[in-house]
């Protein structure tokens, strides 16, 4: 799995990083999303297709 | 010749089905079914769309060709909250850049660490409130003496606003938010809001503190980003939307799961559980009852169905949340249901609740202390006494009498 942002339609509602604290943080200046493991492992993927459901901004792309 | 017209489309449904305050209004149902995008009448006389689905309702709010700036032409308005018109309105009801650089501006306010760090401070608030509440004794209003409170502490704290003040304030949101004061009325609680906020931010901008204001007034004010009636616009959107929701969804919930002994019992023995439960529980209750509201820019075909540039829609959120096709056996309160947090109770798109960490962190403490403080805890009256607010944009009790 291999995660890619498009970091500027964030709008910071940090519900990725409720569901994937491990993957996505939050930049403090601004709340917006920050990538901690672009290829995470695989006991994260439910969890980041999760976050990638559920952001509002369709911000977080999984490719698979 | 003459030409049949179409009769005059209904209303927005408000009213819960009878008997059933927790659910929302029947004609949902039949609506996502049979005519998932639909024609309501508004308070001015003209129309909008209708969408019931929750396919529909991500598609329309996550498309920013869908605009929520209400002085657009053909904007949905609700007749409600007035102000909807003025230069200084709050981020909510404009789009992006505009939108974007001012969300930005408090974003890092509400963003999951920093909330994170607050829980200790929101279970002492919370902690306080329930001693008071043993020591008086039941039965009391549990939406004055906990639902209202909590969240009203935490806001006038975040934003450095007297919580001595919140008496004026909540009587002034209250009406605001009502479907059924007079115009009159409500413009004139407009106005005395403007004016007391306007009092705030000036002197706050005298002695700015360690707060959001202190900060929105140091680090863009001063800078020239934004003037004092955006600040102004700040502390209005943040205190309004900081309390009224969460204490309803606070009410709600304490009474929803006294009416469910098996899921408050299963919540006491494993409290890891609450995190689940609070996200069921935003989406069974959906308590924004109004909208959200956009009209499109250009002319979208949403599901095969054609919305033209300047028509306005209504998303319907609670009937989102109770679509089977995204929730099966969607009526039934399931605290360990596995895809609870896909319900859209906070919007969805660019505009989505901004304090949404804020607020789960509210109720995740709240529930948690009441259901291990007052197992007992039981409504002092009946159900269908208790005075839904049916007439209001956001659900809820207006009161909650409860003992234990």
């Amino acid at each position: 799995m291999k995660i890619t942002l498009d970091a500027d339609k964030c709008c910071a509602a940090g519900q990725c990083v409720l569901v994937a604290p491990e993957v996505f943080d939050q930049r403090d200046e601004d709340g917006i999303v920050v990538l901690l493991d672009a290829e995470p492992p695989a006991g994260q993927h439910d969890a980041v297709r999760e976050a990638a459901a559920i952001c509002p901004a369709a911000v977080i792309e999984v490719h698979e | 010749m003459t030409i049949p017209t179409a009769p005059a489309p209904a209303p927005l449904p408000v009213q819960p089905p009878t008997g059933c305050p927790f659910d929302p209004p029947a004609a949902f149902d039949a609506l996502r079914t049979e005519q998932p995008i639909s024609k309501i009448s508004l308070p001015d006389g003209s129309w909008a769309w209708l969408a019931t689905r929750y396919h529909d309702i991500r598609a329309i709010l996550g498309d920013t060709r869908f605009s929520s700036d209400t002085t657009l032409h053909g904007y949905p308005l609700s007749g409600m909250t007035g102000g909807g018109n003025t230069q200084n309105r709050g981020f909510i009801r404009r789009d992006p850049p505009e939108h974007t650089r001012l969300r930005r501006m408090v974003t890092r306010e509400f963003m999951v660490k920093r909330v994170e760090a607050l829980r200790p401070e929101i279970q002492r608030i919370t902690d306080e409130l329930c001693d008071a509440m043993e020591r008086d004794g039941g039965p009391v209003d549990l939406v004055e003496a906990l639902a209202l409170p909590v969240p009203s502490l935490v806001i006038s704290l975040l934003l450095g606003v007297p919580y001595d003040d919140h008496e004026v304030f909540q009587r002034l949101t209250g009406t605001l938010l009502s479907r059924t004061v007079a115009d009159e009325e409500r413009e004139a609680a407009r106005i005395e809001l403007r004016d007391y906020l306007d009092r705030l931010v000036t002197a706050k901008e005298a002695a700015p503190g360690d707060d959001i204001l202190g900060r929105l007034i140091t680090e863009q004010q001063q800078t020239g980003e934004i003037t004092h009636d955006e600040v102004a616009a700040f502390a209005a959107l943040l205190l309004i939307a900081g309390h009224e929701t969460t204490a309803n969804m606070i009410g709600l919930s304490a009474l929803t799961l006294m009416r469910d002994p098996e899921s408050a019992e299963r919540l006491r023995r494993d409290p890891g559980l609450i995190r689940g439960a609070v996200e069921e529980l935003l989406r069974f209750h959906s308590i924004i009852r109004n909208g959200p509201r956009r009209v499109a820019t250009t002319d979208i075909e949403i599901d095969g169905h054609l919305i033209r540039a300047g028509e306005g829609v209504v998303a319907a959120v609670p009937s989102a949340n109770r679509d089977e096709a995204v929730f099966p056996d969607a009526d039934r309160l399931d605290i360990t249901r596995p895809n609870a947090q896909h319900h859209v109770a906070f919007g969805y798109g660019i505009h989505q609740c901004l304090g949404q960490a804020l607020a789960r962190v509210e109720l995740q403490v709240v529930l948690a202390t009441l259901l291990r403080r007052f197992p007992a805890m039981r409504p002092a009256v009946p159900v269908d006494e208790i005075p839904f607010r049916t007439d209001m944009a956001i659900y809820g009790c207006h009161a909650l009498p409860v003992t234990w």
